[in-house]
């Protein structure tokens, strides 16, 4: 077991993590709570993609594991948002 | 035999093993990719009774949910370092404490679903069906997504107890962490799931 292979979180970046992570959700509930009409709405689902980055990066180790992962979930994560492109294409302009 | 037996446990591969959870992550991704997609084109076509129907939610309940999931990620990811720390104990400790957190998610849902059970808003309700298509659509999401994350809560439970039961016995130790490991990534997704219930069912302003 290298030191180079099996990188190990300390307890401290993990506390970071989770403080960022809760700061980060009642921001959203504070965005929320104010009326910007259907900036809302994008508002809350950027903070929700920032929070996926950091639960993916960190907690889920795909900053510190083999790069052949981070590569597989970029690939799905890609192809889900061109499905979602491609039905609201759909959606809007039938 | 007991070479045999060295042999077999050299064919442990901690990367094709991770490799293996993450191909069935993303079929969890599909399977909730496709519910919230199929939100996004409901809220789509009928915006303002989603709008009204989510004021029915409890934000605090929500908010509270959110953060003991947060929480219980991080004492998993901290369960993993302290395994590979070698620290057993610790591990164990911060494993039971994800699960406690996890069965106060749940009671915090059973509270929430009752009391919409009790106004009698259910899928299939009286009250509901007499509502607007745009009201059973929202309610019908609603309870399948939620109770279809709070069924994945307690299979990331059942994983994580079996992850319990081997470091305690110490057959998941610090040299094969890959059954922790492997379970504490299903726990985040569930975890990642939740980031986006959260905003689109009871932050609708």
């Amino acid at each position: 077991m290298s030191e180079h292979k099996n990188h190990i979180s300390s307890y401290k970046s993990q506390i970071v993590v989770l403080l960022s992570l809760i700061v980060l959700t009642v921001l959203t509930v504070t965005i929320t709570s104010v009326h910007l009409g259907p900036f809302n709405t994008a508002a809350a689902m950027l903070i929700a993609s920032v929070k996926a980055t950091i639960v993916l990066l960190y907690f889920m180790h795909l900053k510190f594991d083999e790069k052949i992962y981070r590569f597989m979930v970029t690939l799905v994560l890609a192809i889900y948002a061109v499905v979602i492109i491609i039905t609201f294409f759909d959606y809007l302009y039938r | 035999m007991e070479q045999n037996h060295l042999e077999h446990t050299e064919h442990f591969d901690p990367v094709a093993s991770k490799l293996g959870m993450w191909l069935f992550i993303f079929t969890e991704i599909l399977l909730f990719g496709g519910l919230f997609i199929v939100y996004s084109v409901y809220r789509f076509k009928h915006p303002v009774e989603f709008h009204l129907a989510a004021e029915e939610l409890n934000v605090t309940i929500g908010l509270i949910n959110t953060i003991i999931l947060l929480v219980s990620s991080m004492t998993v990811a901290m369960s993993i370092t302290a395994l590979q720390l070698g620290n057993k104990k610790l591990t164990l400790l911060l494993l039971a404490t994800t699960g406690l957190l996890a069965l106060v998610f749940l009671v915090n849902k059973y509270f929430e679903w009752g009391a919409k059970i009790h106004h009698d808003i259910y899928p299939g309700s009286e009250f509901l069906m007499s509502l607007s298509k745009g009201d059973m659509l929202f309610f019908g999401l609603y309870f399948f997504m939620t109770g279809l994350h709070a069924l994945h809560i307690i299979a990331g439970m059942a994983l994580l107890g079996v992850a319990f039961v081997k470091i305690k016995s110490g057959s998941v130790n610090q040299n094969r962490i890959s059954l922790l490991e492997n379970g504490g990534l299903y726990w985040h997704l569930v975890d990642l799931i939740w980031i986006f219930l959260f905003p689109l069912f009871y932050l609708i302003h």
